[in-house]
């Protein structure tokens, strides 16, 4: 029998190693999967490289992963948030690499890494500092860049419901990046609002297929984006 | 003269979108347009963060921290709306199927060069998100910015001093005193500001401007 759920976000994280690649859905509060991090952070596993869109908000989630100084390297599109100050100190004093990348290229490359593709050539950011270094090429009298693919140890993600076999579908715009880190993982970590018996979601609906996810843990309540609703009343 | 406002401008700016468009907004002076397009005219508002049918700002007390735009402000969903993840809402872009972009810029070059995600200043924290795939996805790059910084230098320039977002991607520049489309021969004023005549707007540009067509701001 094929059964993917875990008891606890800590027995979700248990294995999550030193020097880890870890992908971290969400965009900004939506989708963020704040428990999972939490559940890291007590974990212990330091050295680490996120690969996120943000690199995290106040002193919670992401940044408080940073705090605890558990993050060597960054991969991200948009470090800098009104209230990113954890990061800014940390970058400032060089204490984290930052590797930038245009959002449009990030998500590419998460896809292509679970998509099994060896590099591809985009358009964006041709010309400017962010394709410094790299390979171009004119193609049909248009400039690219040659990018690859970020492939993951882990990924940690946030979804609304999933089923045993891992099947999960999301909730509006907290979706984002979590179905395409789910399939650049290794091991795909689905923290979910509610847990359904095998056939309830509709299989015409089911966004992120089973077989990219390897672990799913219930964490009620976790389909609303609660801490945005803190610190917007903050 | 009559400069414009930055509602004025959004107000422009919306008039030039036509019915059945696909439009990204970008952060900062772009989001006014929304309050400004036309309510006979059937318009879908796209969000990177994986919207396509974006409607306004939710009544207080009903927002969903699940359902944001770009500037991670709560939004809402029209009718037929749609959700998607980032992989497919980039290629929306790149691929060329969003009618129109509205972007902020730092400054844009007589080539159509544009700078807008960063100063280059050494203590910055640099931050891009989407700014480059919106560059050069859209079908057409409008780009809306005042004319003039603060010290009164043209935000129009021969060669952006800025790093670049992009390379000659932006087709049309919407200022507080003009109108210009960026075109093989040059930029080409379309329309000025009341009071303002083209060799006074052409000084203040600092860079050779094409004169005709010209016709009073509609």
């Amino acid at each position: 029998m094929i059964n993917k759920i875990v008891p606890s976000v800590a027995a979700a994280v248990a294995d999550i190693h030193d020097g880890a690649t870890v992908m971290i859905g969400g965009f900004g509060p939506a989708g963020t999967p704040a428990e999972l991090i939490d559940a890291l952070i007590v974990q212990g596993a330091k050295d680490l490289t996120i690969v996120s869109n943000n690199a995290g908000n106040g002193e919670t989630g992401l940044a408080a992963l940073l705090k605890a100084r558990r993050v060597r390297k960054i991969l991200c599109s948009f470090p800098r948030q009104v209230d990113s100050y954890v990061f800014d100190a940390l970058y400032r004093a060089g204490a984290i690499e930052l590797e930038l990348v245009p959002q449009g290229n990030l998500a590419e490359r998460i896809r292509a890494g679970g998509a099994g593709i060896g590099a591809f050539f985009t358009p964006t950011g041709y010309g400017t500092q962010l394709a410094q270094g790299k390979e171009t090429r004119s193609i049909d009298g248009r400039g690219y860049v040659l990018e690859y693919p970020i492939r993951a140890d882990y990924a940690l993600i946030k979804a609304e419901r999933a089923d045993r076999w891992g099947n999960l579908v999301y909730r509006k715009t907290a979706r984002n990046f979590g179905p395409i880190m789910a399939t650049a993982a290794r091991c795909a970590i689905a923290q979910v609002n509610r847990i359904v018996e095998l056939g309830e979601l509709d299989p015409e609906a089911i966004v992120t297929p089973g077989v990219f996810v390897q672990r799913v843990v219930h964490v009620p309540g976790s389909g609303l984006t609660v801490t945005g609703r803190v610190e917007a009343a903050a | 003269m009559q400069r414009l406002s930055r509602d004025q401008m959004a107000a422009r700016v919306a008039q030039d979108i036509p019915d059945g468009a696909c439009v990204n907004l970008g952060i900062g002076l772009p989001t006014l347009v929304a309050n400004h397009l036309p309510e006979n005219r059937e318009i879908l508002l796209h969000s990177e963060n994986g919207v396509l049918g974006m409607g306004p700002a939710p009544a207080p007390g009903d927002e969903d921290y699940d359902l944001i735009n770009a500037s991670k402000d709560p939004v809402t969903l029209l009718p037929g709306g749609a959700f998607f993840h980032h992989a497919d809402s980039f290629g929306m872009m790149r691929g060329g199927h969003l009618d129109i972009c509205v972007l902020g810029a730092f400054q844009v070059s007589v080539t159509g060069d544009l700078a807008n995600w960063h100063t280059g200043a050494p203590d910055a924290i640099p931050a891009v998100g989407g700014a480059m795939d919106l560059a050069i996805g859209a079908k057409q790059v409008f780009v809306m910015m005042e004319h003039l910084t603060k010290s009164g230098q043209s935000k129009i320039v021969e060669r952006c001093t800025y790093p670049l977002t992009g390379v000659a991607c932006v087709n049309r520049i919407y200022t507080d005193l003009a109108v210009l489309d960026v075109t093989p021969q040059g930029l080409r004023v379309r329309e000025m500001v009341e009071g303002l005549v083209f060799e006074e707007l052409t000084r203040l540009t600092g860079v050779p401007l094409l004169q005709e067509p010209v016709r009073a701001y509609a």
